[in-house]
């Protein structure tokens, strides 16, 4: 058997996608999104499990078994239940739910939403049932998901994360809590929360001691520092860091000269955040020692191996979602044939493998 | 079920300076209610959301599907370039689409302004012949799309155009055109109300004076809204509207227009 560059997807191409134990009607989903074209075996190696070099894509993030390196953004996949309409999601390391307050919030006007050169602004706000329904209705189907479930917790002040964080303890089927110190839509008191490094500790620590599961926080890449910040978080006890949230911006529709965005500003996100990302995560790996779930832009494979060479030990897919609803699939499947094609046997090697 | 897919081009015809129509083979083809939409992708990555545009016309048979839709920037003028044999990643169907049954029987006001009147043409289709259709439609100038055929379908149902110089139908806002319908109503039918049911989209402005205007007369009024999206299936709540009772997904007086509506009774959406 050869290995050769045949055997890697290229990022976008109209290639299908192999190797993914898909249901046949997925199979058909994922070959229609490709072109709908039919996709000729070439020596699948991995096909029929007599991969003559098996890959174990498994890893660990604070304790938490992720069968693959892959997971989904909070606030770009809901709860899972609309992409559960396109694919399996026990395929996914993990599904990270949007952001959960302790009560219900309305979030910003509209137009909450607008294009840039490749990417996107948001001013969504936020907006989410509370955590009660989120209990009732949304962890049901999550936890049944088959895949690793993270919650993403949101709040205007301390204590409104330690309400949710509160309620969220122990409950079973939720296996780590990300808490989102970083919207960039939401301010308390004019500041994003997680700015100040003295902050961040202090939530940390409030959170950590009130949750039975991981405490993951998602960091803001809106600071002079971030090493500061994941410092902060790590001496306040957090299990992870998750970054980067996303980076504050602002569009101006020239032709009504004014905001595309109700708010004005909006959290940018999409492939022209990436190389910021990478730099971030990079910066952060080298300051803790916490796992890091990296993100920013990540669209295909070769961005999540870029973030894991930086140092995360998993990434997440966030605006790529939207674009291609079969995105993660095929990162998952990048992943483990450029693996394979590098000889690395567990895709966990990856993880701040970059060369000086 | 929603999907996305390739699709293949099968015609594109420039209907005026900025109105297209295209009609694209996909697998769901007969799966699509009318009201409902699809995302159209670019092929240029630099443009990454997709372009919601709503469907006109659906071919179970041929397997195809048409949508009418205007450039209105970089996205959609790439869209308008597609020639026969091309390719477009589309995903749908998408939304909820008009309650067809709910009109059955009955007389039903189609009301469609500018880029509104797409969604109308597939309403008449679905309800030829099953519902007393009318229709008042809104365009800029005499230079209109979708006219001819919306008459074929209407056959003697009633219509009134109404443009914004007055070259064509009556001068003023589809409200006019209303109004002039409601003239000729009253001698064809001897009836005062010119509808029991009524199915607007259009802009925002005209949406609120529909909605007024059936309330004040017993109508029941269904509108089609608009909103910048991003996902188009439901998880960003990124083109909420606002409601006048809790929404159904976060309790909060704002529903996802690409995931609860995009079409709406008229009582549930606060236009104001």
């Amino acid at each position: 058997m050869t290995w050769n560059a045949k055997d890697i997807v290229s990022p976008g191409a109209q290639q299908p996608t192999k190797n993914l134990p898909k249901t046949g009607a997925e199979a058909q989903n994922v070959l229609a999104a490709k072109g709908g074209s039919v996709y000729k075996e070439q020596g699948n190696p991995d096909r029929d499990g007599k991969d003559p070099f098996p890959v174990d894509m498994s890893v660990e993030i604070a304790g938490v078994s992720l069968k693959n390196p892959v997971v989904t953004c909070s606030g770009t996949f809901g709860a899972g239940q609309e992409y559960s309409e396109f694919f399996d999601l026990s395929l996914l390391g993990a599904v990270t739910a949007k952001g959960i307050a302790d009560v219900a919030w309305p979030g910003n006007p509209t137009p909450r939403v607008a294009e840039v050169t490749s990417g996107m602004l948001n001013a969504i706000g936020l907006q989410n049932p509370g955590v009660e329904e989120f209990l009732k209705r949304d962890l049901p189907f999550l936890k049944n998901a088959g895949c690793a479930v993270f919650v993403n917790v949101v709040g205007h002040e301390p204590k409104e994360y330690y309400r949710v964080v509160e309620r969220l303890n122990g409950v079973e089927g939720i296996d780590l809590l990300e808490i989102n110190i970083s919207c960039p839509n939401v301010k308390a008191g004019g500041l994003v929360l997680g700015t100040d490094p003295h902050t961040v500790e202090e939530v940390t620590r409030g959170c950590k001691m009130r949750a039975s599961q991981p405490v993951m926080m998602k960091l803001t890449p809106n600071v002079t520092d971030i090493r500061a910040i994941a410092r902060a978080c790590e001496a306040g006890g957090a299990d992870a860091i998750s970054l980067i949230n996303t980076l504050t911006g602002m569009k101006i529709d020239i032709e009504r000269q004014t905001f595309a965005l109700a708010n004005r500003t909006g959290g940018m996100s999409g492939p022209c955040v990436k190389p910021v990302a990478v730099r971030l995560v990079y910066e952060a790996a080298q300051a803790v020692k916490l796992p890091i779930v990296g993100m920013g832009g990540i669209s295909c494979w070769e961005d999540a191996v870029e973030f894991m060479l930086a140092g995360a030990s998993a990434v997440s897919v966030g605006t790529a979602n939207f674009g291609n609803p079969y995105v993660t699939l095929e990162i998952i499947d990048g992943l483990r044939k450029y693996c394979r094609r590098h000889r690395i046997g567990h895709v966990r090697e990856l993880t701040g493998a970059v060369r000086p | 079920m929603k999907r996305k897919e390739i699709a293949l081009v099968k015609e594109q015809k420039q209907l005026t300076a900025e109105i297209f129509s295209l009609r694209l083979a996909v697998s769901f083809a007969g799966e699509v209610k009318a009201g409902q939409f699809v995302s159209l992708f670019s092929s240029d990555g630099r443009r990454l959301l997709p372009r919601p545009i709503s469907i006109c016309e659906a071919d179970a048979e041929e397997g195809s599907i048409r949508v009418v839709y205007r450039v209105a920037g970089k996205g959609t003028e790439e869209f308008s370039r597609l020639e026969n044999g091309e390719r477009i990643a589309v995903m749908g169907p998408l939304g909820n689409g008009f309650p067809l049954d709910e009109a059955a029987g009955k007389r039903l006001l189609l009301v469609g302004g500018g880029i509104g009147i797409p969604p109308m043409l597939a309403a008449a289709k679905a309800l030829k012949g099953r519902a007393k259709l009318r229709a008042a439609l809104g365009y800029r100038t005499k230079d209109t799309y979708l006219l001819e055929e919306m008459k074929e379908q209407l056959g003697s149902g009633l219509l009134a155009v109404s443009t914004d110089d007055g070259s064509l139908g009556v001068k003023g806002t589809v409200l006019d055109a209303i109004s002039a319908l409601e003239g000729s109503c009253g001698s064809a039918d001897g009836e005062e109300a010119v509808a029991d049911i009524l199915f607007a989209c259009g802009p925002k402005v005209m949406l609120r004076a529909v909605k007024d205007y059936s309330a004040a007369r017993g109508i029941s009024c269904y509108v089609s809204m608009e909103e910048r999206m991003a996902c188009g299936i439901g998880v960003c709540l990124g083109c909420v509207c606002r409601t006048t009772e809790p929404d159904g997904h976060s309790l909060v007086k704002n529903a996802r227009v690409c995931a609860d509506g995009p079409v709406f009774s008229a009582e549930e959406v606060d236009l104001s």
